[in-house]
């Protein structure tokens, strides 16, 4: 065991793992913190807590992870690069470890343009890839990027997020492969709507061998509805929803889409379950999370596997 | 080269609002180049001041003047008898910001930027600039077939194109094309793509603005 948490249990003793996702609230309601992850308890492995996404300001994720922790639920810290130096990640990364936090995905970030605060100055010391070398130099060797030994050492169970979709289609997994040279453990995909595409990329990191060496969960996000997948194909950067969903979505009367779209969750997991090489898959049921039961109900990933 | 633009009217009629009379100096250096704050650029907006201040019954004296460089204390230095005899109000610089504060260093008057300097880049095409450098101070564009991931990328990525890098654009906007696509386009013609596969290390920074504000000594040039 790397860093001993439940996913890393589930992963490691073969179990098809299950990851939520969870957005903090912009502002500082622990309600709201409570009520979504009331949705999550026991039906997820363990719940990604996201950084500030597209840019918005919300409630600091170290401290969501910590209430996730107190409520017992276990956190998948997100750390993006946008906005945090080398001293700040490692400082936060220390913090996170001695509340309890095992589990650290490493991004990027979105750019800071696309938020609530597109006048800020960005930061983008360290690219995602280098912040995972600093995860495991946490880990590994028990130093700071300076070098400096850890009083306590923070070893966490490093995940990342990769994009299959995104250009250049060639370079991706070579992406894939750098992250899990730099030290990665686990990696969460971007969602996936495109499945022949996807069955490409699986092949080529089949190919490479890198299966092997971490743990791939395919990014699953149920769609709400036909305006959704559309909204999705044309303005998210990097995501692709074929026409054929856009059409069969917009085959049943509005009031049966939200049902579709949960069956074309379904569907997919169903394919990600038989597919070599997918160890698991996270479900980002985006503002939908009271919609994450039933949808891994009729998976039929329900109950959870406890492992010691 | 240093490229800039210059401020919009409004803001310059702001600037000069209690003012009578002003020396407007361009620079023969890269604002020239770019067509920012040379002679001919000097003489528009000369003009535009004179008759925006007539027009509002408040007329403007300016007195037009363009030096070799302004980033050059002997050309600066020209500037005094004229600045001593004729009563000026203030200096307007249409340098790149070096000029007006090597004017405001020199001398005890108000200096005012008439130019956003805005990057280091060049021409794409007649009346097209883009960004090239940030100045980080340890060039590494070798490593990636010569285009520079620091400035190009709007995260200065140094490992491969974000999730964000759709069709060749950036995910910023569709004016910015994804470096990242260039670098590995650049490299596939290269025949060293290979290159790419490695992890490139952590950055120092200290090279660059971070390190605080920089100075190149040159003990071989000194007097
Ligand atoms: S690597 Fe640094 S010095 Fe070289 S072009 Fe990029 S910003 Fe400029
Ligand atoms: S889309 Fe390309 S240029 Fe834009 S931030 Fe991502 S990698 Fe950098």
């Amino acid at each position: 065991m790397k860093a001993g948490s439940n996913l890393e249990k589930v992963l490691t003793s073969g179990h098809f793992a299950v990851t939520g996702e969870l957005g903090p609230p912009r502002g500082a309601s622990v309600e709201a913190v409570e009520k979504k992850a009331s949705y999550l308890k026991g039906v997820v492995d363990s719940i990604n807590v996201t950084d500030n996404q597209t840019s918005v300001v919300r409630m600091s994720s170290v401290a969501v992870c910590k209430l996730l922790v107190d409520m017992g639920l276990e956190p998948n810290l997100q750390m993006v690069c946008r906005d945090r130096n080398r001293i700040a990640m490692q400082s936060d990364l220390l913090g996170a470890y001695a509340l309890g936090i095992r589990n650290v995905l490493c991004l990027s970030g979105d750019h800071n343009k696309f938020g609530d605060h597109p006048q800020s100055k960005n930061v983008f010391d360290v690219d995602s890839v280098q912040l995972i070398s600093i995860v495991k130099m946490l880990r590994d060797e028990g130093k700071m990027l300076s070098g400096q030994e850890c009083e306590g050492v923070a070893k966490f169970f490093i995940g990342a997020a990769a994009n299959p979709f995104g250009d250049p289609f060639e370079f991706r997994v070579t992406r894939l492969a750098k992250k899990i040279d730099a030290g990665v453990d686990f990696v969460q995909t971007q969602c996936i709507y495109n499945m022949d595409k996807w069955r490409k990329y699986m092949h080529m990191a089949h190919e490479e061998g890198l299966t092997e060496k971490c743990y791939i969960m395919a990014g699953i996000t149920p769609l709400k509805s036909v305006g959704m997948a559309r909204y999705m194909a044309k303005f998210v950067p990097g995501l692709d929803v074929p026409d054929y969903y856009i059409e069969r979505l917009k085959g049943v009367e509005k009031k049966k889409q939200a049902a579709e779209g949960i069956k074309i969750a379904v569907e997919q997991i169903q394919e990600m379950r038989e597919m070599p090489g997918v160890a698991g898959i996270h479900l980002m049921a985006i503002e939908w999370e009271h919609k994450v039961p039933e949808i891994l109900e009729a998976a039929g990933l329900l109950p959870r596997p406890k492992v010691d | 080269m240093v490229v800039a633009e210059r401020k919009p009217i409004e803001e310059i009629l702001a600037m000069v609002a209690d003012f009578k009379k002003v020396l407007l100096v361009g620079c023969k250096g890269c604002v020239t180049v770019c067509c920012a704050g040379g002679t001919k650029e000097v003489g528009i907006l000369a003009s535009a001041l004179r008759i925006a201040r007539k027009k509002a019954g408040n007329p403007l004296e300016v007195v037009e003047h363009t030096l070799e460089r302004q980033c050059d204390p002997e050309y600066v230095d020209q500037l005094g008898p004229m600045l001593q005899e004729n009563g000026f109000d203030a200096v307007l610089s249409m340098a790149c910001s070096v000029g007006p504060q090597f004017i405001a260093k020199k001398y005890p008057i108000q200096v005012f930027p008439m130019l956003n300097t805005t990057f280091i880049g060049g021409a794409l095409e007649h009346g097209v600039w883009a960004e090239f450098c940030q100045s980080c101070g340890n060039c590494i564009i070798h490593n990636f077939g010569g285009l520079c991931p620091i400035a190009r990328c709007s995260k200065s990525l140094m490992n491969g194109p974000c999730g964000g890098s759709a069709n060749k654009q950036c995910e910023v906007s569709p004016e910015i094309d994804c470096i990242w696509h260039l670098i590995y386009d650049r490299m596939v013609e290269l025949g060293q793509v290979e290159k790419l596969r490695n992890v490139f290390p952590i950055k120092d920074w200290s090279t660059s603005r971070d390190g605080g504000p920089r100075k190149i000594v040159r003990e071989d040039l000194k007097l």
